[in-house]
């Protein structure tokens, strides 16, 4: 039979994570329990989701706003704080799934996983946010393209439990677009995502940050494109060459969802509509 | 593993793999059959049930996770003498074809009615989402939660 822990406490659940470091981490489940039957059941599982420390969207002393780990996606939806500061995220978590994936989803969850489709990893990409990661020694804290390592894989330590993700302040001054194509509107799996923020400094795309999912092994950062955006300003003409660099720099799959010549083209456009929205 | 639940406000001890479905033991070791298996994936929404009051696919719980916490079926939504104001409208307007996806539809729509009584139709059709029907093309679904919900304004 499997183990079933469920510390309440976030220092109960590093001690358990350290010594159980086989056990499988869930928060809301709403992945780990995709196909879970036609899979061996985990030797034991942590179970994170009732950690108070975990759950929270607080104002931090730098960052604008932190939020724990496993704080349910529908309380981010109900934040006004995340509505105003990261609009994006907003929007992103909005489309995931409808009430019932909402109530368990949470942003470490979906950060643990690491699916190249998880929808919220090119929004943690393009706000730069921070990933706090915690072991029963302390705490650290990278980037969280830095996170992310591979397929599926993560910079997290076998002791170590995602505790809360970071954003940086003054992001509600950066243009924040969300857009993500799937199947259909409402749960439906991605084939494609764009993260995109910037700014317009008198008339010149400023801090742009351009972040793809679903169009490699992992979510990315397209830093050719963004290297071709700053400092320039917004045309047709810019969008056309965005979109020719953002060729070179993908290398999307064709799986049971969509054929890589179908992404690519998607993810084109969806970088091409972007800038030109920039056009005034 | 001992688990202490509660079930449709009733204590249910039960000494059960942790990592099973919550669906499959409502469904078998509970005898609570109203909860239905449509995609098993957390797409369809027929396996929906409330835990504290909030609609959670039971597809996607391990029964481990829901100990100590309220799990409510549609098997309680209907009292002893008479269906729940929205199954009596899914009823009353044929909001129903097949019949698999009407428990979970039964169960967000009671959801609906407690926590957005002022919910418009579009409102509606953005917290039944995830709520899939093949048969009916959700107009009589939709109809008969705003019929519910008009009546209790």
């Amino acid at each position: 039979m499997t183990a079933y822990l469920r510390p309440t406490s976030l220092d109960e659940a590093l001690a358990l994570r350290a010594a159980h470091p086989d056990y499988a981490v869930v928060a809301g489940g709403t992945d780990l329990l995709v196909g879970a039957l036609e899979r061996p059941a985990p030797a034991g599982v942590l179970d994170v989701f009732g950690v108070a420390e975990l759950v929270g969207i607080t104002p931090g002393p730098r960052e604008a706003l932190t939020v724990g780990a496993a704080t349910p996606y529908a309380r981010l939806l109900e934040s006004p704080r995340i509505r105003t500061t990261l609009p994006m995220l907003h929007t992103c978590v909005r489309e995931i799934g409808a009430a019932q994936i909402q109530a368990r989803g949470t942003l470490g969850g979906n950060a643990q996983t690491c699916s190249p489709v998880g929808d919220t990893l090119p929004v943690l990409l393009a706000l730069e946010a921070e990933v706090e990661l915690a072991n029963q020694a302390g705490r650290r804290r990278l980037p969280f393209a830095e996170f992310v390592t591979g397929y599926r894989q993560t910079a997290l330590a076998a002791d170590e439990l995602i505790v809360a993700f970071h954003f940086p302040a003054g992001l509600s001054r950066l243009r924040q677009h969300w857009r993500k194509v799937g199947t259909r509107r409402a749960q439906a799996i991605s084939k494609v995502m764009l993260a995109a923020v910037a700014s317009l400094d008198d008339g010149t795309i400023a801090s742009p940050r351009v972040a793809f999912g679903a169009v490699a092994d992992r979510p990315l950062r397209i830093q050719s494109v963004e290297a071709a955006l700053a400092g320039r300003p917004p045309s047709l003409g810019l969008a056309d060459e965005a979109a020719a660099l953002l060729e070179q720099a993908i290398t999307p799959i064709s799986d049971v969802r969509s054929s890589a010549d179908y992404r690519l083209q998607v993810a084109k456009n969806m970088l091409h509509r972007w800038v030109a929205s920039l056009v005034d | 593993m001992n688990l202490e639940l509660n079930v449709n406000g009733e204590p249910r001890p039960l000494d059960v793999d942790p990592w099973r479905r919550l669906l499959d033991v409502l469904r078998e070791d509970l005898g609570l059959t109203g909860s239905k298996e449509g995609c098993g994936e957390g797409e369809c929404g027929a396996c929906s049930v409330l835990l504290d009051g909030e609609p959670v696919n039971s597809c996607l719980l391990p029964v481990g996770a829901v100990e100590g916490r309220a799990v409510r079926t549609v098997e309680d939504l209907a009292s002893a003498d008479a269906l729940h104001p929205v199954q009596r409208a899914l009823v009353d307007l044929a909001g129903t074809q097949c019949g698999i996806c009407t428990p979970g539809i039964a169960v967000t729509a009671a959801w609906i009615l407690e926590t957005h009584p002022e919910a418009d139709r579009a409102q509606v059709r953005t917290l039944l989402a995830g709520n899939l029907c093949r048969c009916t093309g959700y107009q009589l679904v939709v109809d008969a939660v705003m019929a519910a919900l008009e009546a209790q304004r």
